[in-house]
C-alpha cells in the first residue's frame, strides 16, 4: 500500500475538483459540453457518446424532468372535478392530480439528474485524465484501446454496470421513493390517499410518542421485536451448534442419516412447512388431535397456541428453532471440521476434558468464524415475515390495536400499509427497523474484529 | 458401561428430534393422500387414502388452474435464474478478486441496502412496475422476472465467498503469461467455478417457487399469472380451504419434491460457501 500511496504523491490526483482547478480550457470546458475534452485531443467516438448522452438528458429535463421536480415541491393539489359540459349536457369527470404518481416521477427524476452529475464529472475526469496523459508523453488512448481498458484494467466497470443499475432500479429506487412516504400524510386517515402534502417530521413524533396510541404500540411492538430475534438468534444457533456437535461425535452411528432428516426440511419451500405447521397447531388441528388421542389433555381440551400471548410467542420462536436449526446444523457443520486437529489434540495431552475443550477451543472458534453470521442471522430474524405472518399472524390481538401480541415491526408494516392503508406510518416504521438493524450491526461489526482480515487466510 | 449408556441415550435422543422434525413433514404427505375433505381431520392419520387430491389439480380449473401456474412459475424461474446467475457471479467475482478504489463503498452500500426491510419497498415496486407498464397481461412475467434478477446484485456473499477461496496465486501466474483480466476471468475462474455457478443456478430457479408475497402485490387479481406459490397460499383463504386443503397438501408435495433434489444436491456448495463466505 505504501508504495502505491507514494506513487500517486507525485502527480495531481485525477479528480473532477482538480480537473477544473488545473485543467486546460478544453477540459474545463467539457463541464459544460460533455466530451469536448476528448474532442479535443481527437478521441472522436468517445466524445460522441458523452455529448448524445448529455444531449438525451438535457432533452428529457427539459421536455418533462423540471415540470416533474416542480410539481414535486406541492405534491400537487388538483381534486378529481366534476365539469358540466355544454355540448353535450353531462357532469364529465377531469382527472385530478395524483400525488403518488406525481412523487414517483419526481424521484425517478432526482435519479436522473444524479445521472447527470456522474456524467459531467466522468467527462471532466476522462479529460483531464487525458490531459495528464499528453504531459507525461504518454500516447492518448484510442478507441480501441478504452474498449481493451474495459476488459482489463476496469474489467470492473464491465462486470458491476448492469448489476448496479438493476439494484438501482428495484431496489434502491424503491426504497427512496417509500423513506419519502414517511415524511407525508399518505394515509387512509383524512383521506388522503389520492392528495397527500410533505408534513415534515410528524409522523416519527407520532411514533416515538409515548402518550399517542401509535407511540403505545410501537414501544411494545419493538421491544418484543428485539426480544424475538435475540431469542430467535441464539436459541438457534445453540442447538444447531449443539447438534452438529452430537452428530460429529465420533460415538454415533449412521451420522448421515441423522443430518438428512434435519436437511430434508429445509428443502421443502419455508411458506409451505409454516402454513403446515399454522393448520396443525389450530386449536382443532392435528397436533392438539394427537394429544387428545394420546389422552394428555382432555377430549374437548386444546393447548392455546396461538391465543394466548405468552403461549403464542414462546410457540412462535420454536416454530423458528423449526425452521433454522437445520440452516445452523448445515453451517456449523462446515466449521467444525475446518477447526484444526491439533487444537484438539493437545488439548487431551493437557487433560482438557470435553466441556473445557469446548469452552477454550470450541466456542471462540466458533464464534469468531460466525460472528458475521450471526448478524445476517439477526437481521433476517428482525425482519423475519414468514414466520410470524403465515403462522401466528402476530394475534392475539388486543381491541382496538393495530399490531397483536406476536407482531414484529415488519409483520406491523404489513398490517399497516396493506390492511389498513397506513402509508406514511408503515414507511416510518420501515425506517425505524432499518435503524434499529443499522445501530446494533454496527456495533456487532466493530466488536467482532473478524471484518478487518478479509484476506488473511488466503 | 456408563460410556455405553450416555452414546444410547444420545442416540435416543438424536431419534426423538428427528422425529419431531419430521412430523410436519409426514403430515402434509399423508393429508394430500387423504379421502376426507376439509382442513380438519378427527384422526392424525387419515381414514382412508385416494389419490383425488392430486387429480383434482390436473383437471379441475373451476377456480385454480394448477398447471398454468407451474408453467408461469417455470417461464419466471427460467429467465431469473440466467439473468440472476450472471449478476451474482459478476458482482461475486468483482468483489473478491479484483481491486478498485471505490470496492469498499460499494460493499457496504450492498450491506446497507439488504438491512432495509424487504418488502417495505412491495408497493413501491408495484407502482415502478406499474409507471414501466408492466402490470397487464404478459408483461407481468417481465415484471417479475426483472424484479426478482434485479435485486440480485446485493446477494452475492455466498458465492464471493467461493471465489476468495481460489488461490490468487493462479491470477498472479496468468498475469506473468500475458493475460488480461478477461481472460483470467473467462478462462481460469469460471472452469473452476462450476459448482458455485451450479449452486447460483439452483437457488435462483427454485427462488420464485418459493416467494409468494412479491408475486401476490404484483399480481393482484389477475389469476391468469399466478406463480404456484401465490396460488397454493390462495388456496388457504377462509372459501377455498374446505374444497381445496388437501389439493394444498398435494401441490406443495409436488413442488417440494424437485426443490428438495435441488437442495439435496446443492447443499454441499452451500456449507462451502458458508464456511468460506464467514472469511468476507
Amino acid at each position: 500500500m505504501g508504495k502505491k500511496n507514494k506513487d500517486i504523491s507525485m502527480k495531481p490526483k485525477c479528480t473532477a475538483v482538480n480537473a477544473l482547478r488545473y485543467g486546460s480550457l478544453a477540459v474545463r470546458l467539457s463541464a459544460a459540453i460533455f466530451g469536448f475534452g476528448c474532442f479535443a485531443k481527437s478521441q472522436i467516438i468517445k466524445g460522441l457518446f458523452y455529448l448524445l448522452a448529455e444531449a438525451f438528458l438535457i432533452f428529457y429535463l427539459i421536455q418533462s424532468g423540471a415540470a416533474n421536480i416542480a410539481r414535486m415541491i406541492t405534491l400537487g393539489d388538483q381534486a378529481q372535478q366534476k365539469v358540466w359540459n355544454e355540448a353535450k349536457n353531462i357532469y364529465e369527470y377531469v382527472d385530478g392530480d395524483r400525488s403518488l404518481i406525481i412523487l414517483l416521477y419526481g424521484i425517478v427524476t432526482l435519479f436522473i439528474v444524479v445521472l447527470f452529475f456522474c456524467l459531467l464529472v466522468s467527462s471532466l475526469k476522462s479529460a483531464y485524465k487525458v490531459q495528464l496523459f499528453v504531459k507525461e508523453g504518454k500516447p492518448v488512448p484510442s478507441f480501441t484501446d478504452e474498449i481493451k481498458a474495459l476488459l482489463d484494467k476496469k474489467l470492473h466497470i464491465s462486470l458491476l454496470t448492469l448489476p448496479t443499475a438493476g439494484v438501482l432500479m428495484f431496489t434502491v429506487l424503491p426504497l427512496v421513493f417509500m423513506i419519502s412516504m414517511a415524511f407525508t400524510d399518505y394515509s387512509k386517515e383524512g383521506n388522503k390517499l389520492v392528495l397527500f402534502d410533505w408534513v415534515g417530521l410528524i409522523n416519527f413524533k407520532k411514533i416515538l410518542d409515548l402518550g399517542g396510541s401509535l407511540g403505545q404500540t410501537f414501544w411494545p411492538v419493538l421491544g418484543w421485536t428485539l426480544i424475538w430475534a435475540i431469542a430467535a438468534t441464539f436459541t438457534n444457533y445453540f442447538l444447531g451448534m449443539f447438534l452438529a456437535l452430537l452428530i460429529n461425535w465420533k460415538e454415533i452411528r449412521i451420522k448421515k442419516f441423522w443430518r438428512f432428516c434435519f436437511v430434508l426440511t429445509v428443502a421443502i419451500p419455508h411458506f409451505v412447512t409454516l402454513l403446515i405447521i399454522q393448520q396443525m397447531l389450530q386449536p382443532e388441528g392435528a397436533v392438539n388431535i394427537l394429544l387428545r388421542n394420546m389422552g394428555i389433555i382432555g377430549a374437548k381440551a386444546s393447548l392455546p397456541f396461538f391465543t394466548d400471548a405468552l403461549w403464542a410467542r414462546i410457540t412462535v420462536i420454536i416454530i423458528n428453532l423449526w425452521v433454522g436449526v437445520p440452516y445452523t446444523l448445515l453451517q456449523t457443520t462446515g466449521i467444525l471440521n475446518n477447526i484444526p486437529q491439533e487444537l484438539y489434540d493437545s488439548a487431551k495431552v493437557d487433560g482438557a476434558g470435553p466441556i473445557i475443550t469446548f469452552r477454550k477451543i470450541t466456542l471462540p472458534y466458533m464464534l469468531f468464524i460466525t460472528t458475521p453470521y450471526l448478524i445476517t442471522a439477526f437481521a433476517g430474524n428482525i425482519n423475519n415475515f414468514n414466520v410470524i405472518f403465515l403462522t401466528s399472524q402476530g394475534y392475539p390481538r388486543d381491541v382496538g390495536s393495530t399490531a397483536g401480541k406476536t407482531d414484529l415491526l415488519i409483520t406491523w408494516l404489513y398490517k399497516l400499509t396493506i390492511e389498513n392503508q397506513y402509508f406514511n406510518v408503515g414507511a416510518v416504521i420501515g425506517i425505524m427497523t432499518f435503524i434499529t438493524l443499522a445501530i446494533i450491526s454496527l456495533v456487532t461489526f466493530r466488536y467482532s474484529g473478524s471484518n478487518k482480515n478479509e484476506e488473511e487466510f488466503r | 458401561m456408563k460410556k455405553k449408556v450416555v452414546v444410547s441415550f444420545a442416540h435416543v435422543f438424536l431419534a426423538i428430534l428427528a422425529f419431531i422434525w419430521l412430523i410436519p413433514v409426514a403430515w402434509v404427505i399423508l393429508t394430500s393422500f387423504r379421502g376426507t375433505k376439509g382442513s380438519y381431520s378427527a384422526t392424525f392419520f387419515p381414514s382412508s387414502y385416494t389419490l383425488d387430491n392430486y387429480i383434482k389439480l390436473f383437471t379441475d380449473f373451476s377456480v385454480f388452474n394448477y398447471p398454468k401456474m407451474l408453467l408461469n412459475t417455470f417461464i419466471v424461474a427460467s429467465a431469473n435464474c440466467i439473468i440472476s446467475t450472471f449478476f451474482v457471479t459478476s458482482v461475486a467475482y468483482t468483489m473478491s478478486r479484483l481491486r478498485f478504489h471505490s470496492r469498499k463503498k460499494f460493499m457496504h452500500m450492498a450491506m446497507i441496502i439488504r438491512l432495509f426491510p424487504g418488502f417495505m419497498s412491495m408497493i413501491a415496486v408495484y407502482y415502478i412496475a406499474k409507471m414501466l407498464g408492466w402490470t397487464g397481461g404478459p408483461m407481468l412475467r417481465v415484471a417479475m422476472i426483472a424484479v426478482y434478477a434485479g435485486s440480485a446484485g446485493c446477494d452475492y456473499f455466498i458465492a464471493k465467498g467461493f471465489f476468495d477461496t481460489i488461490p490468487i496465486a493462479l491470477d498472479e501466474a496468468a498475469l506473468l503469461d500475458g493475460a488480461n483480466k478477461w481472460h483470467i476471468l473467462t478462462k481460469i475462474i469460471m472452469p473452476l467455478s462450476r459448482p458455485i455457478i451450479v449452486y447460483t443456478l439452483l437457488t435462483s430457479f427454485a427462488g420464485p417457487f418459493k416467494d409468494f408475497m412479491l408475486a401476490k402485490v404484483l399480481c393482484g387479481t389477475n389469476q391468469d399469472y399466478y406463480t404456484v406459490a401465490v396460488g397454493l397460499y390462495q388456496m388457504l383463504e377462509i372459501e377455498y380451504i374446505d374444497q381445496w386443503f388437501c389439493s394444498f397438501a398435494a401441490g406443495a408435495v409436488i413442488i417440494s419434491i424437485p426443490i428438495a433434489i435441488l437442495f439435496l444436491y446443492t447443499q454441499k456448495y452451500y456449507v462451502d460457501g458458508i464456511s468460506g463466505a464467514v472469511k468476507g
